[in-house]
């Protein structure tokens, strides 16, 4: 049993597969898991993050473009600015898109990472338990954020809200 | 498993196989494979470090923008503490980090899914690397000069 050198498989696994090593072992030789696994989870798992990216490297930078290049850059940022975007639906849908999409590709990636380098079962299962509680709570956080957020917020001052929500402090919210 | 059924099929297949891969310095041990101490496996290593980087930035992003919900002059509060150079700075690495992950990514998935994509997985790298600077240059320049200029 000759072993197989510890290479970066999970990030570029197409140029692992060159058929090239001689330390590969026969086919033949008996291949035993610890744990026989019933689903394709990994393999889901890994589409998942190619699916994903596709779809993040547009939102990601399209949400850099908008908020940190257009108009003044960064400066620009103040809850006038967040409330702007919000009241339309299209950015509702682009944020709630770029949240749920960024929070499982990210968590998936950590997960890689913990069951890399966390050797004891102890210790990754509380990694683990610690990554999918701060995946829950940022997920549910971000979706009531952008579904209950109220654009002119009665009694808030003017001069930090949108125009749209005109001069008065008792502005009625859209919608 | 593959091969074996493709050189049955067509005799030809071997001989192809064999032009197409890429060529590897003969020596013994870890040296010589594809991977260690190259393009390959620096891409990964940066892979991961952005990844986990954005990551981390990404949970208290919703955090600080979950404040909208509180109130205006919550929000407001926090983001001016947010509007001061070593912010400024941290956030022009962190677009730094996003587009080299989102360039790797599809370098990534060009290794994976595209047939050639192995055998110019070094030249797509220094790619990721040109276009991320590419972009990344003047996005700092006009960047800081909003973080450090008066407004």
């Amino acid at each position: 049993m000759t072993a197989t050198l510890p290479g970066p498989v999970g990030a570029t696994s197409g140029a692992g597969a060159v058929p090239t090593s001689p330390a590969l072992d026969s086919p033949r030789s008996p291949y035993v898991r610890n744990k026989p696994t019933r689903s394709n989870y990994e393999m889901y798992a890994w589409l998942f993050m190619r699916l994903s990216g596709v779809l993040l490297v547009v939102l990601v930078l399209g949400h850099l473009l908008v908020n940190l290049v257009m108009g003044d850059g960064i400066n620009q940022i103040d809850f006038a600015f967040v409330a702007g975007k919000w009241a339309s639906p299209f950015w509702q849908v682009w944020d709630l898109a770029m949240l749920w999409l960024a929070m499982l590709h990210g968590t998936n990636g950590v997960r890689t990472i913990i069951n890399d380098y966390a050797e004891r079962t102890a210790t990754r299962l509380w990694l683990k338990l610690g990554l999918y509680t701060a995946f829950t709570v940022t997920v549910v956080l971000g979706t009531l954020v952008i579904f209950t957020f109220d654009p002119c917020p009665v009694g808030a001052s003017a001069d930090l809200l949108p125009e749209f929500c005109g001069t008065t402090s008792a502005a009625t919210p859209l919608g | 498993m593959a091969l074996i059924t493709r050189a049955a099929k067509e005799p030809s297949a071997p001989a192809r196989t064999r032009r197409r891969l890429p060529s590897i310095p003969v020596v013994s041990g870890p040296a010589g494979t594809l991977y260690r101490g190259r393009e390959g496996m620096w891409s990964w290593v940066g892979h991961r470090i952005t990844g986990v980087l954005i990551f981390v930035f990404l949970l208290v992003h919703v955090l600080d923008t979950s404040l909208v919900r509180v109130s205006p002059e919550a929000y407001d509060a926090v983001i001016a503490t947010y509007k001061n150079p070593v912010v400024g700075l941290g956030e022009a690495g962190l677009v730094a980090a996003v587009l080299f992950h989102a360039f790797n990514g599809v370098r990534i998935m060009l290794v994976d899914f595209w047939r050639q994509g192995a055998r110019y997985q070094r030249q797509m790298f220094w790619g990721v690397v040109g276009l991320s600077g590419l972009l990344f240059v003047p996005f700092l320049v006009r960047h800081l000069a909003v973080v450090f200029g008066s407004h």
